[in-house]
């Protein structure tokens, strides 16, 4: 049975987080003060640096702060920055969380940014903890996929064994979400004869389309140096492992960021910019897609090999054994024993759901002991999601 | 019958998987034949199934991961010096040094 903080929009969180966010690079300093004098492992520091106003940045901003795992802000605001702070406040005030705005050029600068912000981190903890506990279901479970330092195992044990536990909870009517079409390149066809109508299907294809013309733009596939060096050659070789995180579920829709599925299932989320490439590339590391994955809802995040971020806990599934044992001390499950007989896809895939349930139910992640809490947004462009991306959503209540 | 250091994805693949570390010299079984490895291969590395012809493409998980930039022989290690991506090249950490191209 998860125990879960109710909030009073109806969405149910696996945590309790007072989150810290600087609204501008400026203000980073101010913010990470404050989480560090705080020394609580449920206080996170999040943020955005940019000074020029992003509609993506501030709705995925908007959805971090009113995201069912938060129980509370505090905003901190340099002053002259475009964020509009206030729209972010008020948001967060209307979902019944208790906010509070700090303006670095009229509280008097840092010092005494720090310690106001430090109070006010006392008094949203208060207020949050006061939050009603009630019972969460496993369908009412919102699961994230991503990999990170991919390698020549990880499309043989952990990744194929995440899609076994997604397998699982999206047959128990979880809502579970997998991602980064970069990633996905060479694996369109397939993935589409996967989708719940043909038109759906159609826009799969688009949006690993529009991956692969981005990513030419900028020069660079997403094929990082290390993905060579554990054995894998190509970006497609390297689609076709990630692309098992996602098992063999019908695939119900698209989702942007800060968009949250309407029901359970398992749905793709499109995290390249649409229209002419600006800004850079679509995610300049995983952790800002795993922030993506957390703005779409996902209540934990299923990692296989990697790091970890705020708000959302991160379990950390290692594919290759010796690096399993290198790392053992950062990861939550050791795919690796697949690789050497020691234990069956099928098993290793029960042994993910049991975790996604432990830490639901509020086990601490490695990542979580370890204080990781990396996050990073920054900025792109979308379009709302076309009519044929949500083709169940049609007459749900919402 | 395969050799426990090999593993076989997709029975359509003309490439197979080591799961285990392969030093040169080192006996090879699959598909009955027994070959010697001619070089070191890491753990998530492909070795040829069959011999490859340049421009020919390679299977993995029964699914086209790219193709054969030179003729590749049987066992042979398969990697960025004889095979390449059909969409986007590869690069390594040398790729954004000044002067240097792809």
């Amino acid at each position: 049975m998860i125990e879960a903080y109710l909030r009073s929009d109806g969405r149910k969180g696996i945590r309790n987080v007072v989150a810290v966010a600087y609204l501008v690079e400026c203000a980073h300093h101010v913010a990470r003060r404050i989480v560090d004098k705080a020394d609580d492992p449920d206080v996170h520091l999040v943020g955005f640096p940019g000074c020029f106003p992003n509609a993506y940045a501030a709705k995925v901003m908007r959805a971090i702060a009113t995201h069912p795992n938060v129980g509370g802000m505090v905003l901190v605001s340099l002053g002259c920055e475009s964020f509009d702070r206030e729209g972010l406040r008020d948001a967060v005030e209307a979902s019944g969380r208790p906010v509070e705005l700090l303006i670095i050029q009229e509280e008097g600068g840092t010092a005494a940014t720090i310690d106001r912000g430090l109070a006010a981190v006392e008094r949203v903890r208060a207020a949050a903890a006061e939050t009603p506990r009630v019972p969460m279901r496993v369908d009412e479970l919102v699961i994230g996929t991503i990999c990170g330092g991919s390698d020549g195992t990880s499309g043989i044990t952990a990744n194929p064994a995440v899609g076994r536990a997604f397998d699982r909870l999206v047959a128990e009517a979880a809502t579970c979400i997998f991602e980064e079409t970069g990633e996905l390149i060479g694996c369109e066809a397939i993935m589409a004869d996967r989708a719940v109508t043909p038109e759906l299907g159609r826009e799969l294809e688009a949006c690993v389309e529009k991956a692969e013309r981005y990513y030419t733009t900028m020069g660079f596939g997403s094929f990082a140096p290390g993905n060579a060096e554990g054995g894998l050659t190509t970006l497609e070789e390297k689609s076709m492992g990630a692309y098992s995180k996602s098992g063999s579920s019908p695939i119900s829709g698209i989702v942007k960021p800060g968009d949250v599925p309407p029901s359970g299932g398992l749905y793709l989320l499109d995290v390249v910019p649409d229209g002419e490439p600006r800004f850079g590339f679509p995610n300049i590391s995983d952790n800002a897609e795993i922030v993506e994955l957390i703005a779409c809802g996902a209540h934990l995040t299923l990692f296989t090999t990697g790091r970890g971020s705020a708000i959302s806990p991160v379990i950390k599934i290692c594919a290759n054994p010796e690096t399993a044992r290198r790392l053992a001390a950062d990861m939550d499950i050791d795919a690796g024993r697949i690789l050497e007989g020691a234990a069956t896809l099928d098993e290793v895939g029960e042994e993910i759901y049991a975790k996604v349930l432990a830490i639901a139910s509020g086990d601490r992640t490695v990542s979580e002991e370890l204080g990781h809490q990396e996050f990073i947004l920054t900025y792109k462009a979308f379009e709302p999601i076309g009519p044929s991306c949500l083709p169940l959503a049609a007459g749900r209540p919402a | 019958m395969i050799d426990p250091k090999l593993i076989l994805l997709h029975e359509d693949d003309n490439v197979l998987v080591s799961v285990a570390p392969i030093a040169a010299g080192d006996s090879l079984a699959f598909d009955g034949l027994e070959l010697c490895a001619g070089e070191d291969v890491g753990v998530g590395h492909k070795i040829a199934r069959r011999m490859l012809r340049p421009g020919g493409k390679i299977f993995k998980y029964g699914a086209p991961i790219g193709s054969a930039t030179r003729e590749i022989a049987l066992g042979e290690w398969v990697h960025s010096h004889n095979m390449q991506s059909d969409y986007i090249p590869s690069h390594s950490r040398k790729t954004g040094e000044e002067g240097h191209t792809r």
